[in-house]
This record gives structure tokens, C-alpha cells and sequence, in this order.
């Protein structure tokens, strides 16, 4: 679909059992043409899922994750989330991965302003156009800072007229963007924009959850230091929550 | 400028009637006044003060339009502890560092400080308060001054009273508990006589002029002495003269003790949650539906406290009782306020040596009758009304309050709250993970312009102020729709909240709409009642929720059948290409007709299976027709996953209507048979008609339009829109072509 080569990293010793098992997997796919090899790579899994995305110049990183992390599978959750915080390259979380491919209808795709974001929209727009998606919604958030308190009616007032114009120059900002998009990619698609009011990074999540969209294209988070775990934010706040799968463009 | 101007001018044609109203809340505010200052054992005149310097203050520099301060109620209890324990001096003292306070918070926007209070933490808070003024002022009522330890031996001494009562050997005690008992009947029937001419008067001011009209009647008439004990007048109202010259000057000398900030705590506390709650009440009574800035009021009743503390007068706080008069009286801006500080110190020069003749026991009656105000059986039924649980938290902040103090109470209330929702969840580890969550998204529907509020994990106390932060946000008179859904557990507090909203909307010309409730259960029928929502809930308990009451209402309207209760008969939606991919759980709150031809309904299905489960619920209509249509599918054109089951079969183009053709994809099996079926008629239908999804079976359609459960309005559009569908598809039915 991406015409990309697929590299498996399996964290253990090689062995030839494996490899077969592997083989066997791929047989269906290798016939349709797909370029796959699997690296074995001993050690501690985080970091050697990063070496390896590093030593083989991988361009997007696929991981199945939970959605909520208790106790007992608090192992496998962390790995995911942990590469996600320190990946070099594109994640993709998938929090029901299964055989059968679910068809991805409807993709949200963050609007924030900020350089990654025309990238980010159109990595979305790419991957709708190999998924065949029918509907994309960009969303803009509008902070709380951005539109004063309302105290009384006059406060209100104004507020709400900001809040518009805050829309409207946000919505300008956004189409700019998707001028951009090769026109191929738009066809076919319902693309649409909603800015939503609520705390960043968090509630494009709930946004996600409540238009019931199948994937969540995010930009990928600056360089995340402990500070970020204490007060969570953006990126992390879907993290530690997961409503849809994920895809984050770095 | 102009519009300057008009306010200028319609300022000036308000004032007559403001000036009125400000006149009979001042009849109200000085009996009350100088009650509840007694009733805190500071001078009498430190009520009246406190009202005065409230009025000039909070009228100029307030940020609400027909509320009005002075000294309140629930600071009586906090005042007689810190008089008790610093004097008077001292309390002043606090009295003005607790003004400090409040304009701090109010500079710290904390005027949403009241909604991290359990509601019904607060009610027990406020009876406990209401016992504390009925326990010791009804001794005095009563002519039997007692010195007692703490307020539960004030409501314990109330029998031997009653019975003392019959054995006064002194008439003047006789006719004083006479003159307070006839005052409180007073209180009592006032509101249940309807005369106009009665009423030009409020209550307490019949009782003050009734009594120094007794007064001089035995003076003038008879000639002989007040037969009422000398003891049980009021005494020490000073002249005007007096009072200004005899300002108290406060000690800070305490203000390095415990107890003097213990003290500043309480009474900031207690000031901010009683002008707090008083203007919310009050904007729910204002005719112009004004919105008060709740942060400058504070700010405003801080500085005013502040002056009212260095002159001698009590903490000023925003009155529930006075504002109401103010408002029923026809007072419409800040100037009734004003006003009536006015006329009180009018009063004061005038007549402060008339109102020496006011007998005690009199006044008294006026506070007995507040306290009882405050904590009356009623409120108990009511609360009872609402759950068990809710009457637990009460009576433990009710009891914690009377034992112990104010702030212990409170906390008290806060801690037993939090354990309930511990325990009626089974595990605190939802409110633990998501507290610091922010669990309210909004946004505006961009199709309708609506603005859709959801809300995720749980809602309560602890985190209402989210919620309500996104609620004023939007103007009044828009449509809201706020989705429980995902939400697993709405307490007490938020309900009630949300109700208030609810009304607010619908004085305002919006709508405000809950949806989501209708899977949570509940313990008691009341619409208040906290609400969590249980897994595969087998059994649903009998409790109806606001808009499946409002469902039952329509249904009668529309000359249907309501029935809350699940179905699990779903055949009828056999056919339907839409939930060939999806599995129907179950259908809820119907509205149907006698032939059952025409159902509205709730329904609950789920996309997939384990892992990649998705429950949906969404409202839809299912009309069943006499007669044979083609099956089919009309949508908006580019919704392409609703129809995903239909792929492969191209859109249908009607001819000579390239319009429709481009805004409706309209699919189906048969094409020749769906362009005969598509009259002009039809096609015409649906182009002057919202969008909805329809799809038909062959015998019978089923229309819808969002994923989420539909509000009432919008199902009465849905009813509507069905109607006419009807009528359209029969005719077309009929003849074909």
C-alpha cells in the first residue's frame, strides 16, 4: 500500500524456529510483492527497538499497544509508550490490532499551530489516500488562554466574538495548508475542520473518541523530559489514555 | 456614546422604582440588622452599619445588578465564636482581615470557589447554622435569657423553657414571651395572607411597628409603663452622633493566636459561600436575566467588609432574603441597594430612639423564624428525597457543625461525600486516575451550531468547576447538548448544577439538553439523584431521567406510546442494509403508535467484536408502509461510512434534478425501479427538508441522523420530518411513476 520495504524487529536470540515462524507469516504478503526481512536483536527491547530503528533508517515504526495500562500488563504498555516518547522516526500505535484489516473511515488529524503540522496533514492525507478513508477532519484547538474569562455578559460577548474570530483565523490558517495537498490526495474524501474548545493535546483525543474516529494523526512531541510525565501534556495525555489508534509524524 | 447616553437615561427613569424597592428592603434590613447582631452578641447598631457601608460600597463598585448586601445569616454562628473568644475588638480585627481575604479572592477569580462544595455538604451547613440561631434565640424569644456552653445545650434547654414559660412569676417576662410569640405568628402566617395592603409591608416591619406602636399606646393612652420587662428591650442604640463619634477602634493584639485566624478562615469562608450561593440564586430571579461578575462582587463585599470592619459593623455578604424583596419590589439596578443604605441611615438619625421600644423577645422571633427557615423538616424530606446517601452527608456536616465548628463541619462534609463516591463506585481508582484530567471537550456542531459538551470518566464535586468553566462559556440563548455517555459516574452536586443551568437556558431562549443518563442507574426516583453508570445492567432501576420524563410528556402530545424499558425484539430492523455489519443490543424508550407503524426509538448496537467493540447509541425513527418500495439508501452526499454495506453500487441520478443528484447520494439494487419511485414530488421533499439518512427495506424506512442519542428537540424534529415523510412516501407508494 505505502510501497515500503517491511523490516520486523524481533527482541531475542535468532533462531531458526523463529525465522519460520516469521516466514510463515510473510508467505501470503511476499506474494504480493512485499520486501520484508527481520532483524533479531537481543537486549533490553526499548532500546534495542531504537538502535535498530536508527542502524536501519526506518521511516515508521509500528507497535501494538493497550489501551489501559494496569499493573499486570503495565510491561508491555510501557515499551510502547516508552519508544513513542523517544522514536527519531514516525509511530503508529494500533490498540486492536487483528488479521483481518478494520477499514480506517474516518482519520482526525491535529491543526495546531506549529511547523510540524503542514507535514503532519498531509502524512495524514497520504495515509487516507493508501487506506482509502472517506472522511478527514482536521481539528483546531482553541485554548482557554487564547479567549479571556467570562465573568458577565460583556465578558461573554467578547469572548465569543473572539471565539469566532479565532475559528475563522484558524480555519483561514488550515485551508492554507491543504491548498498544499496534491489535489489526488483530496479526492474522494470528505475533508472537513472543526475547532474544538477544551485543553490541549487531551481533548483532540476525546474528540477522537466521540466522532468515533479509527485513527489519530499527531505531531510528534519536542524532546519529552521527566517534568512532562509529573504535568502532563499534550502528546502524553493521549498516551496515557490511547482512544484510537495512533499515528505520530515526526 | 449614544449608548452610553441611553443607559444614562434609562438609569434615570429606573430610579423611582428603584428607590422604592430600596425603601422596603431597608424596612427589612433594619429589623434583621439589629437581630442578627445580637443574635452574635456585637452591639445591635453593628448590623446596621454592616448594611450601610455594604449598600454604598457593593452598589458602586459591585459586579451584580439586583442583589443586596449586608450582614447575613450565616455568619452568625462564626461571629459568636470569634466575639466569644477574641472580643469584641478582636473581632473586628478579624472581621477586617477576613475582608482582605475576600478581595483577594476575589482578585484570584475565585468565584468559582462555591462549586467545590458538596451541595449537600452546604445544606447541612446551613441547618446547622439555622439550629445555631433557633437554639439560642429561642430562649430569649421566649423571655428566659440563658448563659449556656455551646450551641447543642442552647436546642437541648428548649422544653424546660417552653415549660418555664407557664410559671413566670414576673408579668414583665410573661408579656415579653407573649410579644415574642405573637411576633413569630407574625412571621409565620404573613406569607399565607393574601391582602395587598397587608403586604405593602413586609413581616418584620409589621412586627417592629406593631411593637412601638404597643409601646406608646401604654405610654399615651394608658398612661403607665411598657408592661414588657425593662430587661427585654433593646438597649443601647446609639444617636447618630453617638456612632460617629464612637467608633470602635479594633485590636490586632490577637493577631499573632490560632484562634484569631481560625476565626478570619471561617468567616471568609462562610462570607464567600453565602454571597456566593445568594448570587446565583438571585440571577436566577433577575427579570432582565443579567449575568453577575461574581469575581468583582467579591472584590466589591471584601472592601466593604473591610470599611464596615474599621467602623464598627460586621462582615458584609450578599443576602438571599433582601435581594428577593429587592427584586420582587421592583428594584432593577445597583441603586436599590444603594438606596436602601440610604434609608437606613435615614432611619438611624430620625428614629434611633424609637427603636428602643422594640421589644426583644419581638426581634427574636424574626431570627427563630429564619433558622427554622434554614433547617426545616421540608429540607430534610427534600433531601431525603434525593438518596439515602445525600441525607448521610447532611447530617454528618449538620453534626460535625453543631459539636464541633464550622470548618470542622464542612471538612467533614467533603470527607464523607468523597467516601460515598468511593463507595458506590466500589474503588476510588476512578477519581484518583482521572482527576487531574481534563474531561470536558466542546465544540460547535458545525452543521447545526450547536454546541456539544462531553464529558468524560466521572463528575462531581471534585471536578465540576471544569465542566462549568465550558458551560458559561456559552451564550444562553444557543442550543447545548451535554453527552454523559462516557462518563461513568455524575453525583448530587452536578446534577442539581446542571438543572440550574437547564432553567437558566430556557429563561434565556436556549435549550439545554442531557443526554446519556439513560443507561445509569439510580437509587431514587429524583432527577437530582447521582447517577452511575453499570456495566451490562441487567435489571434498570425505576428511575426516569429527566428527558425520558420529558419523553413521556411528548408522547402524549404526539398521540403516542412511551415505553422506557428495553426491547429486545429488534426483528423489525431486520432488512436494513445499515446493521448488516452491526449488532443491535438492545432498543430503549419508544414512542410508538397504536399499529406500531410508526416507532421512534433509542437504540444501542455495537460495531465489531471483543477488542475492536464499539457500542453506538443513537435515536432513530422506523416508519412501516402499506404499500411496496424499492430498497434504497439516501444520504448526504460524501457520508460514504454509513453505506459502506452498499458499495459497489453507483450513485443514482434522478433526471432533470442535477440539484438533488448532487447533493444526495442515492443508492440501491434497483435503480430503474428507485428513478420511477423518485417523483418530483418526493425529490422536492427532500430538497426543502433537513438532511437525515433513509434507508428502505422494501416495506418500511428508517430514518436518522447523528451517531449519539438525540436530544428532545431534536427528536420532535425527527417526529416532525417522519410525519411528512409518511405522508410523502404513501402517496408515492400509491402511485408508482
Amino acid at each position: 500500500m505505502f510501497k515500503a520495504s517491511l523490516v520486523l524487529i524481533h527482541i531475542g536470540e535468532a533462531s531458526k524456529e523463529k525465522s519460520a515462524t516469521f516466514a510463515s507469516y510473510l508467505a501470503p504478503f511476499s506474494k504480493d510483492g512485499l520486501v520484508a526481512k527481520v532483524v533479531f536483536s537481543p537486549g533490553e527491547p526499548v532500546g534495542a527497538i531504537l538502535e535498530s530503528v536508527k542502524q536501519k533508517g526506518i521511516d515508521l515504526l509500528i507497535l501494538g499497544a493497550l489501551q489501559r495500562e494496569n499493573f499486570l500488563k503495565y510491561y508491555i504498555g510501557s515499551i510502547a509508550r516508552k519508544i513513542t516518547r523517544k522514536a527519531s522516526c514516525s509511530v503508529m500505535l494500533l490498540i486492536n490490532p487483528s488479521i483481518e484489516p478494520l477499514p480506517c473511515k474516518h482519520i482526525v488529524v491535529n491543526g495546531l499551530e506549529d511547523e510540524k503540522t503542514p507535514a503532519t496533514i498531509s502524512a495524514a492525507f497520504f495515509v487516507a489516500e493508501a487506506l482509502s478513508s472517506e472522511k478527514i477532519t482536521i481539528v483546531e484547538e482553541v485554548y482557554n488562554t487564547d479567549i479571556g474569562n467570562v465573568q458577565d455578559d460583556k465578558s461573554l460577548r467578547k469572548s465569543t466574538l473572539l471565539k469566532e474570530k479565532i475559528s475563522r483565523r484558524e480555519d483561514s490558517r488550515i485551508q492554507k495548508i491543504l491548498e498544499d495537498i496534491p489535489q489526488k490526495h483530496k479526492e474522494n474524501k470528505q475533508v472537513g475542520t472543526q475547532p474544538i474548545f477544551g485543553k490541549r493535546g487531551y481533548s483532540i483525543g476525546h474528540y477522537a473518541q466521540v466522532v468515533r474516529a479509527d485513527l489519530l494523526v499527531m505531531n510528534a512531541p519536542k524532546a519529552s523530559v521527566f517534568w512532562d510525565r509529573l504535568f502532563p501534556h499534550d502528546l502524553e495525555h493521549i498516551l496515557t489514555e490511547l482512544p484510537t489508534d495512533i499515528l505520530i509524524v515526526q | 456614546m449614544s449608548t452610553k447616553k441611553n443607559s444614562i437615561q434609562s438609569f434615570f427613569s429606573a430610579l423611582p422604582k428603584n428607590i422604592f424597592s430600596g425603601f422596603v428592603v431597608s424596612l427589612i434590613a433594619l429589623p434583621l440588622g439589629l437581630g442578627l447582631a445580637m443574635a452574635s452578641e456585637a452591639p445591635p447598631i453593628s448590623g446596621i452599619i454592616a448594611a450601610v457601608v455594604g449598600g454604598l460600597l457593593v452598589s458602586i463598585f459591585g459586579g451584580s445588578h439586583v442583589t443586596i448586601s449586608g450582614p447575613g445569616n450565616g455568619l452568625v454562628g462564626v461571629l459568636l465564636v470569634a466575639i466569644t473568644t477574641l472580643g469584641i475588638q478582636g473581632a473586628y480585627a478579624a472581621i477586617i482581615c477576613s475582608g482582605v481575604l475576600l478581595v483577594l479572592l476575589g482578585f484570584l477569580r475565585m468565584g468559582k470557589l462555591a462549586d467545590f462544595f458538596p451541595s449537600s455538604a452546604i445544606q447541612g451547613m446551613l441547618a446547622a447554622i439555622g439550629l445555631i440561631i433557633l437554639g439560642k434565640q429561642f430562649h430569649i424569644m421566649l423571655g428566659n435569657k440563658l448563659s449556656l456552653d455551646g450551641s447543642v445545650a442552647y436546642l437541648l434547654a428548649i422544653p424546660e423553657t417552653i415549660q418555664g414559660v407557664f410559671t413566670y412569676a414576673d408579668p414583665g417576662l410573661t408579656f415579653a414571651a407573649v410579644s415574642g410569640v405573637l411576633s413569630l405568628a407574625i412571621m409565620v402566617f404573613y406569607s399565607k395572607i393574601r391582602n395587598q395592603y397587608l403586604q405593602l409591608i413586609p413581616a418584620p416591619m409589621w412586627i417592629v411597628l406593631l411593637s412601638i406602636g404597643f409601646s406608646y399606646y401604654c405610654e399615651v393612652v394608658l398612661q403607665q409603663p411598657n408592661p414588657i420587662s425593662a430587661m427585654y428591650m433593646i438597649s443601647g442604640i446609639p444617636s447618630a452622633n453617638q456612632i460617629v463619634a464612637e467608633i470602635p477602634v479594633p485590636s490586632f493584639s490577637g493577631i499573632g493566636s490560632l484562634s484569631f485566624w481560625t476565626s478570619v478562615l471561617a468567616l471568609t469562608l462562610i462570607a464567600s459561600i453565602e454571597s456566593l450561593l445568594s448570587i446565583k440564586a438571585v440571577d436566577k430571579l433577575d427579570p432582565q436575566k443579567r449575568r453577575s461578575n461574581v469575581n468583582r462582587d467579591l472584590k466589591a463585599l471584601g472592601l466593604a467588609t473591610v470599611g464596615s470592619g474599621f467602623l464598627g459593623g460586621l462582615n458584609v455578604v450578599t443576602v438571599i432574603a433582601r435581594s428577593s424583596v429587592n427584586v420582587n419590589n421592583g428594584g432593577s439596578n445597583r441603586s436599590a441597594n444603594f438606596m436602601h443604605a440610604l434609608f437606613l441611615v435615614i432611619f438611624i438619625v430620625l428614629f434611633s430612639a424609637q427603636l428602643t421600644r422594640i421589644p426583644l423577645p419581638a426581634l427574636m422571633a424574626i431570627l427563630v423564624y429564619t433558622g427554622y427557615k434554614l433547617a426545616s423538616p421540608a429540607l430534610v424530606r427534600k433531601i431525603f428525597s434525593v438518596g439515602k446517601e445525600q441525607l448521610l452527608i447532611f447530617f454528618t456536616t449538620l453534626l460535625a457543625t453543631l459539636f464541633i465548628d464550622l470548618i470542622t463541619g464542612i471538612i467533614a462534609g467533603l470527607i464523607i461525600t468523597f467516601m460515598i463516591h468511593v463507595l458506590v463506585n466500589k474503588g476510588a481508582s476512578v477519581f484518583i486516575r482521572n482527576f487531574l484530567k481534563p474531561n470536558v471537550l466542546m465544540f460547535q456542531e458545525k452543521e447545526s451550531g450547536n454546541y456539544y459538551v462531553s464529558v468524560k470518566h466521572f463528575c462531581s464535586f471534585l471536578n465540576f468547576y471544569k465542566l462549568k468553566q465550558k458551560l458559561e462559556d456559552v451564550p444562553e440563548d444557543k442550543d447545548v447538548v451535554i453527552d454523559f455517555s462516557m462518563c461513568q459516574f455524575v453525583d448530587h452536586t452536578v446534577m442539581e448544577n446542571i438543572s440550574g443551568y437547564q432553567d437558566v437556558f430556557a429563561r434565556r431562549g436556549g435549550n439545554f439538553e442531557v443526554i446519556g443518563l439513560d443507561l445509569h442507574g439510580t437509587d431514587s426516583k429524583h432527577p437530582f439523584a447521582l447517577r452511575k453508570l453499570i456495566p451490562g445492567l441487567t435489571k434498570r432501576s425505576g428511575a426516569l431521567t429527566k428527558r425520558q420524563l420529558t419523553l413521556q410528556e411528548i408522547s402524549k402530545d404526539f398521540n403516542l406510546q412511551y415505553q422506557a424499558e428495553k426491547s429486545e425484539d429488534v426483528r423489525f430492523l431486520d432488512g436494513f442494509k445499515y446493521f448488516s455489519t452491526k449488532k443491535i443490543e438492545r432498543i430503549y424508550n419508544r414512542l410508538f403508535n397504536t399499529e406500531n407503524t410508526f416507532k421512534l426509538f433509542d437504540i444501542n448496537y455495537s460495531e465489531g467484536e471483543f477488542i475492536a467493540k464499539e457500542d453506538v447509541r443513537t435515536t432513530m425513527l422506523h416508519i412501516k408502509l402499506n404499500g411496496v418500495v424499492p430498497g434504497f439508501t439516501l444520504d448526504q452526499e460524501g457520508f460514504l461510512e454509513k453505506v459502506s454495506a452498499f458499495a459497489g453500487f453507483k450513485d443514482i441520478a434522478i433526471e432533470n434534478h442535477s440539484d438533488f443528484s448532487k447533493r444526495f447520494y442515492l443508492r440501491g439494487e434497483d435503480p430503474v425501479a428507485i428513478q420511477a419511485f423518485f417523483t418530483d414530488n418526493l425529490v422536492l421533499f427532500f430538497e426543502s427538508n433537513p438532511y437525515y439518512h433513509i434507508e428502505s427495506n422494501g416495506t418500511s424506512v428508517l430514518v436518522y441522523s447523528k451517531e449519539r442519542v438525540a436530544g428532545v428537540k431534536e427528536i420532535k424534529n425527527l417526529h416532525d420530518f417522519g410525519k411528512r415523510l409518511q405522508t410523502e412516501l404513501l402517496v408515492c407508494a400509491q402511485n408508482p411513476g
